[in-house]
């Protein structure tokens, strides 16, 4: 599903954010990217969204080179992707029930079935009461499930999660893992980058673990060890 | 479609009314610049009415001798009229000069004393010929003096004029020429000022833009609401215009009547009114949306 075939990422003059990187994840799999801070893990999701493109080899998705997708073409790659993010990028002016329902917009789901989904993806996440609330009427820990509602509401094939518990409390933390085991649980792939030793060692899942934008280890159950 | 042109309306319209002050500093910036262009439009009528009107107090008159008889002066009349240039002919008899004269010098003591000493009616009758422009009395009057009946004409009081019809039509000319410069530079000021303005409100977006665009949405869903901003801030910007020029014409109406009694500023702004109202919209969205569209380009490379 997702593939990286000998991925270099230099950015200018010379820093080198992945260095030869090459792996393989299949549908349906949960997996931990583990490393330090400016290990390569960001980089890495963001040549998967072709935010970024890589200085050399290829990266694909469901068979297709990301890199080669047409830009007028890439939605239609993002809108199989959901994306989590540190800083949870809510949009700001939107209520957390027209942030979650933005992402149906875009694919062009009917009003019927946006106001039906994005409530029910609201209970999931336990944010049914705090609909008409805006980002900044939110805690961090509500934030983030804001966008992990966002991120799983078009049902993707892929959750990338890029350190999404990062600015949350322990209780949250907890709070926020569960449910992307959830996600998963139900078929979605979800990759998952965290510096957090506790949450990879409790997941017990698949860890990709870089370092200096090198993959060091690759397990099936992996443990954070760096 | 039709329901994503109504997303993107709906997401513009929350995108303004949930940034008050966002949309209040637009819409006071396009109101200037879309004033600026209301100014020009009305400055550039007026000075022609202005000048249409002093060109019609001027003409080039020919006097006839002495002799001359009616039906020659009726045949002349005739034949000056066929010219393309002329647009008015007005024939004033010898008896009506001296009614004119004598109507304009009735007070004059001396005058009336001296035209009763001369007895008989001294004065020529005229043919007063008015141009449809200034710069055409030069032809009328070499029609006029190559012509088979140059022997009718005693004078044409053309070079004694033509100081005072060359300054209308350098004043014409130079008028058009400043005019539009100082147009063209004041719309090119006005419409930075306007573009910077969006330019800015929409930096201030530039991560929501990204966000948008991870998410998934395609450019024109990102674009749209930005132009949908633009063009209400257009559209406000051309209503309160509107209404302040209405005030001010309706103000300065009187003060205006001093200087050129001919002009009745606020007549002659309500007769432009729905021209006005359209230079004003077609100014105010289409600087909102065309900013919008240049200003959001450059962030939607995501």
């Amino acid at each position: 599903m997702i593939k990286f075939e000998s991925v270099n990422k230099i950015y200018p003059p010379n820093t080198i954010a992945l260095n030869d990187v090459s792996f393989e994840i299949s549908p349906k799999e949960f997996v931990c990217l583990v490393g330090k801070s400016g290990a390569g893990k960001t980089t890495l999701l963001k040549l998967l969204m072709a935010e970024e493109r890589p200085s050399s080899g290829k990266v694909f998705f469901d068979n297709q080179e990301v890199q080669a997708i047409a830009s007028e073409h890439l939605p239609y790659l993002r809108r199989k992707i959901g994306a989590v993010f540190q800083d949870y990028r809510l949009l700001p002016s939107k209520t957390a029930y027209e942030n979650v329902a933005y992402a149906m917009e875009t694919i062009g789901a009917s009003d019927e079935e946006i106001s039906r989904d994005v409530a029910e993806v609201l209970d999931i996440v336990g944010l049914k009461d705090k609909a008409c609330n805006f980002p900044a009427q939110l805690s961090g820990g509500e934030r983030q499930r804001v966008a992990i509602a966002r991120a799983l509401i078009h049902r993707p094939e892929v959750i990338l999660a890029d350190e999404p518990t990062g600015n949350l409390d322990p209780y949250n933390t907890l709070d926020i893992i569960r449910l992307l085991l959830k996600i998963n649980e139900f078929g979605t792939t979800v990759v998952l980058s965290t510096h957090n030793r506790e949450v990879v060692n409790s997941l017990a899942k698949r860890a990709i673990t870089l370092n200096e934008g090198k993959i060091i280890r690759d397990e099936k159950i992996g443990r954070f060890i760096l | 479609m039709i329901t994503l042109i109504k997303r993107i309306f709906r997401a513009g319209w929350h995108g303004l009314t949930r940034d008050g002050g966002m949309m209040v500093a637009n819409v006071f910036i396009m109101t200037m610049a879309v004033s600026v262009v209301t100014s020009l439009f009305l400055f550039s009528n007026i000075s022609q009415f202005v000048i249409g009107s002093i060109q019609e107090k001027v003409d080039v008159s020919v006097y006839f001798k002495y002799e001359a008889t009616e039906s020659d002066i009726m045949q002349a009349k005739e034949s000056i009229a066929e010219l393309p240039e002329v647009e008015e002919i007005t024939y004033i008899s010898k008896e009506k000069a001296l009614e004119n004269f004598t109507e304009t010098h009735k007070d004059n003591v001396v005058l009336m004393e001296s035209l009763a000493e001369v007895g008989a009616n001294p004065f020529l009758a005229s043919l007063g010929i008015r141009a449809a422009q200034a710069n055409q009395y030069e032809a009328v009057v070499n029609y006029l003096e190559n012509s088979n009946l140059n022997y009718l004409f005693e004078k044409i009081d053309y070079y004694q004029r033509k100081p005072v019809i060359d300054r209308i039509y350098a004043l014409n000319s130079s008028f058009n020429r400043i005019g539009f410069a100082l147009s063209l530079i004041l719309i090119i000021v006005a419409s930075l000022v306007a573009f910077n303005a969006v330019r800015l409100s929409i930096y201030n977006s530039r991560e929501e833009i990204k966000i948008q665009k991870l998410v998934g949405a395609s450019n024109w869903f990102v674009r749209g609401p930005f132009l949908v901003q633009g063009a209400i801030c257009g559209f406000f910007a051309a209503l309160i215009s509107l209404l302040l020029f209405t005030l001010l014409t309706l103000g300065f109406n009187s003060q205006v009547a001093v200087l050129f009694p001919d002009l009745h500023l606020f007549s002659f702004f309500m007769s432009s009114f729905w021209m006005i109202l359209l230079v004003q919209l077609l100014t105010g969205v289409v600087l909102g949306v065309v900013s919008g569209l240049v200003a959001v380009r450059r962030y939607l490379k995501v």
